[in-house]
């Protein structure tokens, strides 16, 4: 029963919301809400063993004086402020959740977010080498829509844009949109395994 | 003869006044009303909403002719004919079309749409008598409804083939045979598996795809006694992946080996996610990195570092915007779809390998009705494309 | 090892301080390339630019702070036309990190183009659940927004009181950097309910988002800081999208400079060692 009650729970849930698709009548016209519904608020709640969960392994470097332990008294101490400030001052503009959000948390994330320029250029200067016809291929769209998204590319040549606007819309829209109809099928067979029972390893790991 | 010429006079003149002071006998323009300064709307048909759970019914008219000067038009609606109508509300000029959400089924309504320019208001005839219903089909995914059902009858067509002992063949990819070496490698140089299994939380089928790959990775990686490291966005996937975890080392018949502090929970934070993996990479330096799951703009971040530390990659997405980066940083990538088949490809079942069968049969049918639409929509016939639209 | 190869393996963190010096020059000293306007920021321009005043827009900001520096120049452009054209944007945001964003960027406009709050503009604030709220809004605003960002019925806001749901906006524009973003309002309020939808988008998302241009989905995109800086030609206003383009520039070139090397040492190496190979 432990392995046949989650088959059972995932078969009814997922023929639900198929059935919430096509009969509008009610109550299952309404399905997918309640139960997306459920989802976010189990969510919810589950975030806050991810915070335990977090808590205890910094506790435990602390205690144990692991190597980098002072970095989990960072954490921790960015936490509590975050969580006690919030809760008690609010969160609006002028409060110091607000000031900490704006002056420490959005430059950071932009920062890191920053970091793909840099990462894209080391990357295409390893990647982008003409091996075979392929990678040649490749290479020749890369630098064309490179120099053509940019004003640089419109002066040194007035049809840039518009190859690179060609190479975004034809072919790359046409490969983009084929690997997009290969997801979904293997979205629908992958739930499909799911839904009758075939895949149980997400619940029983063989 | 005097008074008779001033007698005819004052007749004349009490003639001429009397005949300005008396009605006129009526004059063609006298029997036309004046043009109204703001025509109503017209022809105002009121039907139920097709395919709906009921509750809403579309009023659809004819705009004003003097629509470009109208300010808006009110919708009404009234329960009896000569009854009293109220406003139930407005929409901008030049919209011909209304839905009213606040109608109960089964009762009956009618619907009047009156244009409003300033202080004048100019009303159409009422509507027929309309109700509402709710419908037990939504005939406007009978082609999802087609299409599910083939599918899932190819899928069980090709379960049972493969049931019966038929060999089915499925192309190598790569990426999965290399799984088993990739994690032989970090035997042999002592050092870590770190497996990420995306950004999403347990919603996304991209990440239950990779949690079922973590399975089959988690019990290799019992049998080769390799420490496997798997840290999370979203707490939900932490308990699932700490569950299929364990159960993985316990049917590796290595459970005395797993420590559920090896799969731990970082932030829901995006970047503050892809900061702490790439701090665990360049900590760890693992031996073998897997990025298998839903990533957005941090998996070039972590493909790029996971590089710089000298490990080997397996990385596998269904987000196409990024596929491009994974292919430049990663030594393997599983494309889509083969994401999806990495179980089933893993494992070697032939249950889940006929799945697979029957996804590839689905993509042919699709690829035939690709190419009959091009061809049909060139010709002008578009009764497939508009068949196949769903909303 | 040959100078090829020194160069074939060049340590990465030279090739990152040649891009921080290509970004950051620009910068310091612009260079004024001219920005030339793409069909898809064009449409959206248009797009807004047919409304007459009075028209209402709902603008969604959906971003959060990693995507800020791209966005958020999109969104002071697209306020900075709606207010000049008499347009009246409905503010509201699905990512509850927008909002502040979509504060900042109206304290700058409504600042700059004289804006009263309530009778040109209003703001719904922040809602959880994703699709769920873009449904409701077909239904009624007030079923999905009760109150605005500050506690006010939506009753009592001049602005909203001719708005009932999506018939009585003239558009929708989402910000959108993720999910729920700008698939999920094609579905729901074009797909469902026929509204005109237009979006502005991270560079690396944009070109997923092509089909829907192409499909007539869409009416138009702006794609990354580029977007910005094209719609901010439009409207005749250099700000942050147009400031960035020089740098954008210059680091592209660079990066296509370190990729054309890279390859010229890649074919030289084969080359040598071929001709060892000759001669050994």
């Amino acid at each position: 029963m432990k392995r046949q009650a989650p088959l059972i729970i995932t078969f009814l849930a997922g023929f639900a919301m198929i059935l919430g698709y096509f009969i509008p009548h009610e109550p299952f016209g309404s399905l997918q809400q309640i139960l997306n519904t459920w989802y976010m608020v189990v969510a919810a709640f589950a975030m806050i063993l991810g915070v335990g969960n977090l808590v205890k392994l910094h506790s435990a470097k602390i205690r144990r004086r692991s190597p980098g332990f002072g970095y989990s008294y960072v954490l921790l101490a960015g936490l509590a402020a975050m969580a006690l400030f919030g809760i008690t001052r609010g969160i609006e503009p002028g409060t110091v959740f607000y000031w900490m959000w704006w002056n420490m948390h959005v430059p950071m994330s932009s920062t890191m977010f920053s970091l793909l320029a840099f990462f894209v250029a080391s990357a295409s200067y390893r990647a982008f080498r003409a091996r075979n016809v392929e990678a040649a291929l490749l290479l020749i769209a890369g630098i064309l829509v490179m120099i053509g998204r940019v004003p640089l590319g419109d002066m040194i040549w007035s049809r840039f844009p518009d190859v690179a606007d060609w190479i975004m819309n034809v072919p790359n829209a046409a490969g983009q949109r084929a690997i997009l109809i290969g997801i979904a099928l293997g979205v629908v067979s992958t739930s499909l395994r799911l839904l009758l029972g075939i895949e149980r390893t997400y619940l029983t790991g063989d | 003869m005097r008074l008779f010429l001033i007698t005819l006079s004052v007749f004349c003149v009490c003639a001429v006044v009397s005949a300005d002071a008396q009605p006129r006998s009526p004059q063609i323009f006298d029997l036309v009303e004046p043009f109204p300064s703001v025509f109503p709307p017209e022809q105002v048909s009121a039907r139920d909403l097709p395919n709906d759970a009921g509750g809403s019914v579309t009023v659809s008219w004819r705009i004003s002719r003097s629509d470009p000067e109208v300010d808006a038009y009110e919708i009404l609606r009234g329960q009896e004919l000569e009854g009293d109508f109220s406003v139930i509300g407005s929409v901008e000029p030049g919209t011909c079309e209304f839905i009213d959400t606040g109608v109960s089924d089964g009762v009956s309504y009618f619907y009047a749409v009156r244009a409003v320019k300033g202080e004048v208001k100019s009303e159409s005839t009422p509507s027929a008598e309309v109700s509402s219903s709710a419908q037990w089909f939504n005939r406007n995914r009978t082609s999802m409804l087609i299409a599910l059902a083939v599918f899932s009858l190819l899928v069980m067509w090709f379960i049972y083939r493969a049931k019966k002992g038929v060999e089915l063949f499925i192309r190598k990819i790569s990426g999965l045979e290399a799984v088993d070496d990739a994690i032989g490698r970090a035997t042999e140089m002592g050092r870590s598996v770190l497996y990420i299994p995306g950004i999403m939380d347990m919603d996304d089928i991209q990440t239950i795809a990779s949690v079922v790959i973590l399975g089959r990775v988690a019990k290799k990686a019992a049998e080769y006694d390799v420490h496997l490291h798997v840290p999370v966005s979203k707490s939900l996937v932490m308990t699932t992946a700490q569950e299929i975890v364990k159960e993985s080392f316990s049917a590796a018949g290595r459970p005395d080996a797993y420590n559920p502090d090896n799969i731990h929970y970082l932030t829901d934070d995006q970047f503050g996610y892809a900061a702490g993996v790439d701090g665990i990479m360049v900590r760890e330096r693992p031996a073998t990195v897997f990025l298998l799951g839903a990533f957005y703009a941090e998996s070039l971040i972590l493909a790029e570092t996971g590089h710089s530390v000298g490990s080997i990659q397996i990385a596998g997405t269904a987000m196409p915007a990024q596929l491009p980066f994974f292919v430049a940083a990663c030594d393997y990538t599983l494309i889509g779809e083969e994401l999806f088949a990495a179980s089933a490809y893993l494992s070697k079942e032939p249950l889940l390998l006929g799945s697979l069968k029957g996804q590839d049969w689905g993509k042919a049918i699709f690829m035939f009705l690709i190419g009959a639409g091009v061809i049909l929509e060139t010709l002008g016939i578009i009764n497939l494309s508009r068949f196949l639209v769903t909303r | 090892m040959g100078f090829a190869d020194r160069i074939r393996e060049i340590d990465r963190r030279i090739i990152f301080l040649v891009v921080a010096l290509a970004i950051i020059i620009p910068l310091l000293i612009p260079i004024g390339f001219p920005i030339q306007v793409s069909p898809s920021v064009r449409d959206l321009y248009n797009a807004l630019e047919s409304l007459p005043p009075g028209s209402k827009i709902l603008m969604s900001f959906d971003y959060g702070a990693s995507t800020y520096p791209e966005i958020y120049p999109m969104s002071l452009a697209l306020l900075r036309h709606c207010f000049r054209r008499g347009v009246k944007p409905i503010i509201m945001g699905l990512w509850p990190e927008g909002i502040p964003f979509a504060e900042r960027a109206l304290q700058v406009t409504v600042e700059e183009e004289g804006k009263v709050y309530g009778e040109d503009y209003a703001n719904l604030g922040f809602k959880a659940g994703g699709i769920v709220v873009m449904q409701a809004l077909g239904r009624s605003f007030e079923e999905a927004f009760p109150v605005d960002a500050y506690g006010t019925p939506l009753s009592d806001i001049p602005v909203m009181q001719s708005v009932r749901n999506y018939d009585n906006v003239a558009i929708v524009i989402d910000f959108s950097a993720g999910d729920p973003g700008i698939p999920a309002w094609i579905m729901i309020a074009q797909g469902r309910f026929g509204k005109p939808v237009g979006g502005g988008c991270t560079a690396v998302s944009a070109p997923q988002f092509f089909p829907y241009l192409q499909a007539g989905q869409l009416v138009g995109l702006m794609g990354g800081m580029k977007g910005a800086a094209e719609y901010e030609t439009l409207i005749r206003t250099r700000d942050l999208g147009s400031a960035g383009m020089d740098a954008q520039s210059i680091a592209h070139a660079v990066i296509v400079l370190f990729i054309v090397i890279g390859n010229a040492t890649f074919f030289l190496g084969r080359w040598s060692s071929r001709r060892n190979k000759g001669t050994s």
